[in-house]
């Protein structure tokens, strides 16, 4: 029988998500899948057309609904399902919004889901990480039941554009509930990029000290068009934003270029970097098992060597 | 009553280094410590500060898992839990398994609110809250850090990929702990005493009606691929040669 992929795009009202196109890549690993794309949106027309453009994508389905305003997993979930019969892969991210939204699925349609895939083998086995990216695990779907997946964003590169796929509006027959209401967002903007996308990032941990430090972590990203990110005590000792958050219970990134400043490398930060190309590590202690991983290692006081950084890159 | 029900699960604890055991069908688990999976710890701490500002009158802790789980319950108990509720099983019990055994005993107990963790550590899945919701046809409310609760309703802020998102739910509902939602108390000593008079009732998933499925087959675990050992450089001038060379700069 031959695979038919569906993806939940995320959005934010307007643009797609960079993780959809990632997630095709992922179903694309699997031989002879046919794509679809199905975005949820209380108006979807720009979404669906740049969904339509990524390569690999045979349909895009538009279900438009002004409860789909916001995506709230209880609200998408049954319209996924009601969509999801023909279809024998049902995948989102692995981001917050797939993360909540795509075992509300799973468990609608009475099937496993597999978390975090990192890579497809066949249309049946998967390849993940558990214990903080400790081991991989390799599951193989029993039964002809549907498999729902998150896809992990950091192992898969996005879609390239170049497709022209059709884009159709499916009607869907599902009762909506109303017992969740979205209240508000608050994401402080910012003109630096985006974390999860960026190819350069820079990372600061307790070591800093303040949030007022943390400024010249902002400073050098500036002039590298870096992002910003954080360890887990930078965050919670109010140093930088939660969102910031680099790790296990974080964010997994791949970026070109990762640079832990004042981060000591616990095996639960060291989760979200896995990926990242060149890690460079900057630590007071030249024990910090932070440098077990570092491809460049530099021993030294990071409020010293961060202002020089950005003195010799300017120049 | 009102009621909140707390999910408890069995994991291997957090400062453990992982192996892989050499014929790859699993990690070694032999002799290792085991704790309260932390975002559970945090689940109960919540359900206690609930239950001491007077929203709750009774706190549950539920685990599905074999009998050795029962010194986690016994933690559970000593941190402030009312009674324990245990249904036992050995061998694999996937997310979806876990939660349709919640959801029996969500029917049993009828709770205000269902607190879990957003993930084990070991699995990492963070499945189980959000099967759970859906099953029992109720509001989810992940990744939470901080739940405010009024009449019928709780208002929860969350921690999503763009920043913080508040939702309006209408109770009963599912909650899953971020990290920062409280700090867990410490356990003392005469708690832990006090804590083995409290009830701990043992149940059979077969008892409770649930089959123990397994859907996903686990061919095989292996270590992850790992790091090339870099090299240190002596100063900033030289990281930046060096990431120049490297064409990052
Ligand atoms: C369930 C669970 C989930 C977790 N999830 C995450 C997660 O997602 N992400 C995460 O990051 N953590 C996570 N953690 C926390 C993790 O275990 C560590 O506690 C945390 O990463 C430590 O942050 P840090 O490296 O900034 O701080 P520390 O470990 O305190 O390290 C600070 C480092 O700065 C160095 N330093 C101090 N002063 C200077 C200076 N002037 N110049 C240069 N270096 C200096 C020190 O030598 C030290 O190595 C989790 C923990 C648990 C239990
Ligand atoms: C490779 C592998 C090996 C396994 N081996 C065993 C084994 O030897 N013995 C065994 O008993 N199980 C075993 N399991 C089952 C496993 O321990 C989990 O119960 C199940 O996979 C749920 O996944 P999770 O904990 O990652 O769910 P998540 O969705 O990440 O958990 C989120 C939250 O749900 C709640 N929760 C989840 N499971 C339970 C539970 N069992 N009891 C109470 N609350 C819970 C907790 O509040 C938790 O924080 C295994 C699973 C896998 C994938």
């Amino acid at each position: 029988m031959s695979s038919k992929v569906l993806i939940v795009a995320e959005h934010d009202g307007t643009k797609l998500n960079p993780s959809t196109a990632k997630c095709v890549t992922c179903a694309r690993g699997i031989t002879g899948a046919e794509i679809t794309v199905v975005v949820c949106a209380a108006d979807a027309s720009a979404i669906a057309s740049q969904a339509a453009q990524l390569a690999g994508v045979a349909k895009v389905l538009t279900v438009e609904n002004p409860a789909n305003a916001h995506l709230l997993a209880a609200v998408l979930a049954p319209q996924i399902v009601a969509l999801a019969g023909p279809f024998t892969h049902v995948f989102g991210p692995s981001t917050t919004f797939g993360k909540d939204l795509m075992p509300r699925i799973a468990a609608l349609l009475d099937t496993a889901q597999v978390s975090d895939v990192m890579a497809t083998q066949s249309p049946t086995r998967f390849c993940r990480p558990i214990y903080a990216g400790n081991a991989i695990l390799t599951v193989e779907f029993d039964g002809a039941a549907k498999i729902v997946a998150t896809v992990r964003t950091a192992s898969f590169e996005a879609a390239p554009n170049g497709g022209s796929a059709a884009i159709e509006k499916a009607s869907v027959d599902a009762a909506l509930p109303t017992h969740t209401r979205f209240v508000a967002v608050s994401a402080a903007k910012s003109d630096r990029p985006d974390l999860q996308t960026a190819s350069r990032v820079i990372s600061g941990g307790r070591a800093l000290g303040s949030a007022d430090a943390f400024k010249i972590l902002y400073s050098l990203a500036d002039k590298l068009g870096a992002a910003v990110g954080a360890s887990r005590a930078a965050v919670d000792a109010g140093f930088a934003p939660n969102e910031l958050q680099v790790g296990q219970t974080g964010k997994i990134i791949a970026p070109e270029l990762y640079m832990a400043i004042g981060i000591s490398g616990a095996i639960q930060h060291l989760t979200g970097i896995k990926d990242a190309r060149t890690i460079v590590a900057i630590n007071k202690d030249s024990e910090a098992p932070i440098f077990e991983v570092a491809d460049f290692g530099l021993v030294g006081d990071l409020f010293q060597i961060v202002p020089e950084l950005e003195r010799l890159i300017g120049a | 009553m009102k009621r909140i029900l707390v999910g408890i699960k069995r994991v291997v604890d957090y400062n453990v280094r992982i192996r892989v055991k050499p014929d790859g069908s699993g990690v070694i688990t032999d002799g290792v410590k085991m704790s309260i999976n932390p975002f559970d710890e945090i689940a109960l701490e919540e359900a206690l500060r609930i239950k001491e500002r007077g929203g709750a009158e009774e706190v549950v802790v539920v685990t599905i898992g074999p009998a050795d789980c029962q010194p986690q319950l016994r933690t559970a108990l000593a941190m402030g839990a009312d009674r324990a509720l245990h249904v036992q099983a050995d061998g694999v019990i996937e997310p979806l398994v876990a939660a349709k055994a919640i959801l029996k005993l969500v029917e049993r107990e009828q709770p205000l609110l269902v607190i879990l963790g957003k993930q084990a550590i070991d699995d990492d899945n963070s499945q189980t809250g959000q099967m759970l919701a859906a099953l029992w046809n109720r509001p989810q409310a992940t990744f939470a850090s901080k739940v405010e609760l009024a009449e019928g309703k709780a208002r929860v802020t969350r921690e999503v990929d763009a920043g913080l998102e508040t939702l309006e739910v209408d109770l009963p509902a599912v909650v899953t702990t971020d990290l920062r939602l409280n700090e867990p108390r410490y356990v003392k000593l005469p708690d832990i005493m006090k804590a083995k008079k409290k009830p701990l009732e043992t149940l059979t998933l077969s008892a409770i009606g649930v089959e123990q499925k397994q859907r996903l087959k686990l061919v095989k675990f292996e270590p992850p691929p790992q790091r090339q050992k870099g090299i240190r450089v002596k100063d900033a001038a030289e990281l930046v040669e060096a990431l120049r060379t490297k064409g990052l700069l």
